[in-house]
């Protein structure tokens, strides 16, 4: 029987493929991957860019996505993460020791809730360093009405309460899935591995990034430390100009009180040999 | 197809155990909305065990649930008690499994033909060529399937040509999925051509209008091996490529960004000559056969009036130029016509897109496919980045597909009317 289901698995396995494809399974091979920012040269937009900027262009765009992966290091949560819902004003200016700062009015929203939530509104500085070595850039952030949203706190108490039993030991993969389904259960995990994300995101962004978590590769819970819950994730991360796929491992912990803490991140190249480290 | 698939996960999961015996599958046909949500409720719980083959999407569409044994009189009970009716399309599992896959897998062929197609769903490449052969064959008069060439894995690549007749009327032409990963453009492709034929049956305006003067041709996946190649696994590797699958200088790297290829400022900034990259642009300008192969078409056909690409992910509607920033000579009207889209984009669902020229909105780009239409005469020539902006990105759930493809036809049917009411 066992040689039967074997040979008929390899069966269905050949009938599956309507043409013999070139490749197989994508093997785990080098691929030689380029820094997670790559450097690219200036370009006549960023030349330009200094002054009014036009709010629907990318130089106006990529800064907001940095204010809100700083808005989302400090706000977000299981329940809540912001996303950009559009930039209203902004302008650029070179400062002394050869970085820009952006000025920045947008408005942003809960993606929790929806199209339907209220929009919040938004201004924010983001400096870009212009040093040797990438460095991260600085945000300085006001948003209205940030505390009379609709407070998460017992959904945030809930969700603490169920996972943070030691027998709890949640393990999971491809969040979402192929073709976007994510469980329920799994969106608290998915909202966590996006603010944890955002601190990297933050911290690797520069004039020529724009990124945004593509999807969660793994999560897996580890013991509880300090009545913090513990979660390690490897995420991966689009970088939009570029258009590269970059993979992250992290170690996050959490709790109501404390908010989101990133304790290690580490880049996860991958070509195995690569030794180039990321900025 | 589905069906064939899901039995062959069943056995791939479980690695030919016995562990089937006495499960059901259940055809549930919802009735009503508050049926739906139920259902809905029913598979997010992923403790319940119920093994969803189908999704709960509309009252259209059967909902298949593989249900374990254990929980048969449960769920059935529970099904009875809320008076939405089911019939037991597999009495047991195991059994079946041993003795009747190939009828199963006949079965589902016909099904896939005869029953109505899921557009609320994501397909493989041969589910995809599937559905374009039966509506042919539903449309016969209007709609035909041309065969533009192979891919470079030897795969078919076919437009779809919406006409009413008549020598080389001027034409339009959309094409989607030439970035592999980005799903939701095929899906939206796959609806757009059942609407616009359904439109035209039905006599809906502006359909009729614009084919009694204009062709129309479809092409749903322009890049087929990237396509299949998002399909092998869930793995980044498998779910996030790209570009083609061609070999390349570098044996460790494969593909070129079908996007980069294109004979418009070939070479200049805002692409990579390095193979592993994202947005490798090949070795010289059309050496991919795909982009070789809708060049060759295109400019055979002499009278195309409009070239719409569509992408995924940020909503964005855009012109040319990629490769410079100055303004491109059409420039007031391209950017008013794309206005006036995005505001009907708009008007479905509220989704707001944002409008301008590809080096403005994205990022120089050089050798893109709307550069090339608009360098060779076709003015109307745009690029639509769909949902969503960033929350999922290419992970686009299948829920969303229909409501994208929805506003995203309010902006193109307003395109369209456009050129066909401004000859040139």
């Amino acid at each position: 029987m066992k040689t039967f289901c074997s040979v008929w698995l390899l069966l269905s396995l050949v009938e599956l493929s309507p043409a013999p494809p070139a490749s197989q399974e994508p093997p785990l091979a080098c691929t030689g991957a380029p820094d997670p920012a790559p450097p690219q040269p200036e370009t006549a937009e960023d030349m330009a860019s200094t002054g009014d900027l036009e709010p629907t262009h990318y130089p106006a765009r990529r800064a907001a996505q940095v204010a809100l992966h700083y808005l989302n290091t400090h706000h977000g949560s299981p329940f809540r993460v912001f996303g950009l819902q559009q930039v209203h004003k902004a302008s650029a200016e070179d400062v002394a020791a050869g970085g820009r700062k952006y000025k920045l009015d947008f408005s942003v929203t809960d993606w929790g809730s929806g199209s339907a939530g209220p929009a919040l509104r938004c201004s924010a500085d983001v400096l870009f360093p212009r040093t040797e070595r990438h460095s991260a850039p600085k945000v300085e952030l006001h948003c209205e009405a940030l505390q009379q949203i609709n407070s998460t706190a017992q959904e945030d108490d809930a969700f603490y309460q169920k996972y943070i039993s030691p027998d709890s030991t949640v393990s999971a993969r491809d969040i979402p899935d192929s073709f976007g389904n994510m469980s329920e259960e799994m969106q608290p995990f998915w909202r966590l591995a996006r603010v944890a994300a955002s601190f990297i995101m933050l911290r690797e962004s520069s004039e020529n990034t724009e990124f945004n978590m593509a999807k969660v590769a793994s999560i897996t819970q580890q013991e509880s430390s300090e009545e913090q819950l513990m979660l390690e994730f490897v995420v991966l991360l689009h970088d939009f100009p570029s258009q590269e796929i970059v993979q992250w491992k992290l170690l996050a912990s959490w709790s109501p009180d404390r908010g989101v803490r990133v304790l290690q991140t580490e880049w996860q190249p991958r070509c195995p040999h690569a030794t180039k480290p990321p900025n | 197809m589905r069906l064939y698939l899901a039995v062959f996960a069943l056995l791939a999961a479980v690695h030919c155990e016995e562990l089937f015996n006495g499960d059901q599958v259940l055809r549930i046909n919802a009735e009503s909305e508050n049926h739906i949500q139920i259902l809905k409720k029913l598979e997010r719980d992923v403790d319940s065990g119920l093994d969803f083959w189908t999704h709960a999407v509309s009252t259209e569409q059967p909902v298949d649930i593989r249900v374990p044994h254990s929980s048969l009189y449960a769920l059935k009970d529970f099904l009875k008690k809320n008076n939405i009716p089911f019939t037991v399309i597999i009495n047991n599992v195991q059994e079946h499994l041993v003795r009747e896959r190939e009828e199963m897998v006949r079965n589902a062929k016909m099904e896939s033909k005869t029953k109505s197609f899921n557009f609320a769903a994501y397909h493989d490449l041969e589910t995809i060529y599937n559905f374009m052969d039966t509506l042919v064959a539903n449309h016969s008069k209007l709609i035909s399937k041309v065969n533009i060439g192979s891919t470079y894995e030897n795969r078919s690549m076919y437009v779809l040509k919406f006409s009413t007749g008549g020598e080389k009327k001027p034409a339009i032409w959309i094409d989607a999925g030439i970035h592999a990963r980005e799903w939701i453009s095929h899906a939206t492709a796959v609806w757009l051509a059942d609407r616009i034929a359904k439109d035209f049956k039905e006599n809906r305006a502006h359909v009729p209008s614009i084919l009694s003067q204009m062709d129309i041709y479809l092409m749903i996946v322009a890049n087929p091996d990237g396509y299949v190649f998002t399909h092998i696994s869930s793995s980044p590797l498998s779910r996030f490529w790209c570009k083609s699958r061609s070999a390349t200088s570098n044996p460790k790297c494969h593909g070129v960004d079908l996007n980069r290829n294109w004979d418009a400022e070939f070479g200049g900034p805002g692409a990579s000559d390095d193979p592993c990259a994202e947005d490798y642009r090949g070795p010289s300008a059309q050496s991919e056969i795909e982009v070789k192969n809708i060049v060759k078409f295109i400019m055979s056909h002499g009278n195309f009036k409009s070239f719409m690409t569509l992408h995924s992910y940020m909503q964005l509607l855009m012109y040319p130029y990629g490769y410079i920033g100055i303004d491109a000579p059409d420039w007031p009207e391209l950017h008013d016509v794309a206005t006036k889209a995005s505001k009907a984009l708009n008007s479905w669902h509220g989704t707001v897109y944002k409008v301008g020229s590809i080096f403005h909105t994205i990022d120089q780009a050089s050798g893109t496919s709307v550069d090339w239409a608009y360098l060779r005469g076709i003015k109307y020539s745009f690029a639509f980045a769909l949902r969503d902006t960033g929350e999922y990105g290419f992970l686009l759930p299948a829920d969303q597909i229909v409501s994208t493809a929805r506003e995203t036809w309010f902006a193109l049917r307003y395109i369209m009317k456009y050129v066909c009411d401004h000859p040139y």
